[in-house]
């Protein structure tokens, strides 16, 4: 077992998407929240599979799609500093601010660097301890726990010349605001990562309050196919729950060691999402005992009103209100190469799944 | 983001696992784990193992998806 081409099996693809077929007696449209999700539904053709009656909308977690225009902004102040070492994860490099992107800023000399783990962020302020590393936490309940541990080591290590600019989000509120917001959804393909932390209990309101299924979904081809069966069978019996496909990876209490991490470092507050605006305790911030280790308190930044690129889509494509290819910028002026909005820039953003893998469809 | 690949525990030193997948070697850490063992695959995101795959729960799976096309 490696845990991925076994699920991949042709014959299993074939007899789930048969199922799907037989099993939906209406149309159904649910709408898959994970930016991951969206890639390997792409990646692996599954629109073309799945019968007519199924739609899939993209949803609001990618975290660098939804992270405000200004937290860019002030990445971009950090950067210009002299002082300054930027740490980031190489998604976040691209995505325009409102006078420049990270990657313009490394290209004018400022030290940006790209990370693909905060324990190297940590490694750098060891290295460097006569300059300040300043790392872009972004990222949902899956990558927060393992900020939490960066700050509680630069603790214990007394490592003063490390702090944390966080973004981080919490994915149920921005659920709730696009479930109430669409009216149109049946139901949720739940994000598997995000979940491994939190368990089931996060999802719980969504069937109550909005009569929304919501299944906990792998990656592979098979996991999702027969999340969308379950989805469709909980929906054709009339009840919409919460149930977790993915077993491999989700216990239902979730990683309580993790959970515990996350809480210990950071608390819950308002926090802007992009497209979807202000959401109450949407975010991540981290606790008054830890400032010390919070960019936005060591080093204060002043940053002018945000300004989004006329014509982009971004905020409508983020609530599934519309898909990438009506968007006027979409693989005319808006590229991976030269992105204009953040789906376009993220590996993970539905605009540029659309153009890895639709383009030409 | 949330993107995360199950590869193997090659060795553990402390707080952090020498784990393969695909090939390739990572250090991944192990600060929000208890018990894992060299052999075990675990979940890796951002450079943290952040779960243990269950191989009894994968093995089910497969398992019901077989059975089902078997009754068609």
């Amino acid at each position: 077992m490696k845990y991925m081409d076994e699920y991949r099996d042709r014959t299993l693809i074939a007899g789930l998407t048969k199922k799907i077929r037989a099993r939906a007696g209406r149309f159904y449209t649910f709408m898959e929240v994970c930016g991951g999700h969206t890639m390997a539904i792409h990646k692996f053709g599954l629109p073309w599979l799945l019968p007519s009656t199924i739609r899939l909308k993209s949803g609001p977690g990618c975290p660098v799609c939804v992270t405000d225009q200004s937290y860019v902004d002030r990445a971009v102040a950090y950067a210009e500093m002299e002082e300054v070492v930027v740490c980031t994860y190489g998604d976040l490099l691209r995505v325009p601010g409102t006078s420049a992107s990270l990657y313009d800023k490394r290209g004018e000399g400022c030290d940006v660097r790209v990370v693909y783990s905060l324990l190297e962020a940590l490694r750098i302020a060891r290295e460097e301890s006569s300059r300040m590393v300043v790392f872009l936490g972004i990222g949902f309940e899956t990558t927060a726990p393992g900020s939490a541990v960066g700050i509680l080591e630069a603790e214990q290590e007394g490592l003063d010349n490390f702090c944390l600019l966080s973004a981080h989000k919490r994915m149920p509120p921005a659920m709730e605001a696009v479930a109430s917001d669409a009216g149109q959804l049946d139901g949720f393909i739940c994000p598997g990562h995000v979940s491994t932390i939190t368990g089931m209990g996060i999802y719980e309101d969504l069937p109550r309050l909005y009569g929304m299924g919501c299944v906990i979904s792998g990656f592979e081809p098979t996991d999702m196919l027969e999340s969308i069966l379950l989805l469709v069978e909980q929906m054709e019996a009339g009840r919409p729950e919460v149930a977790i496909q993915y077993k491999r990876a989700v216990r239902p209490e979730g990683n309580l060691k993790a959970r515990a991490l996350m809480d210990q470092v950071f608390q819950h507050g308002d926090d802007t999402w992009r497209g979807l605006g202000v959401l109450p305790d949407s975010g991540l911030r981290i606790r008054p005992e830890y400032a010390r280790y919070d960019a936005e308190q060591r080093i204060p930044v002043e940053v002018g009103p945000a300004r989004e690129n006329a014509g982009c889509i971004c905020g409508e494509i983020l609530k599934g209100q519309k898909e990438p290819s009506e968007c006027p910028l979409f693989a005319t002026s808006c590229t991976p190469v030269h992105p204009v909005g953040a789906c376009m820039v993220s590996s993970e953003g539905a605009c540029q799944a659309y153009y890895k893998y639709r383009r030409y469809a | 983001m949330c993107l995360s690949i199950p590869a193997q525990v090659i060795s553990i030193q402390g707080d952090t696992a020498t784990v393969s997948f695909a090939g390739n070697q990572y250090q991944a850490g192990l600060h929000m784990l208890n018990d894992v063992k060299e052999g075990d695959y675990v979940l890796l995101h951002a450079g943290f193992a952040i779960q243990k795959i269950s191989d009894q729960e994968a093995r089910e799976t497969l398992e019901l998806l077989r059975e089902m096309g078997e009754l068609d």
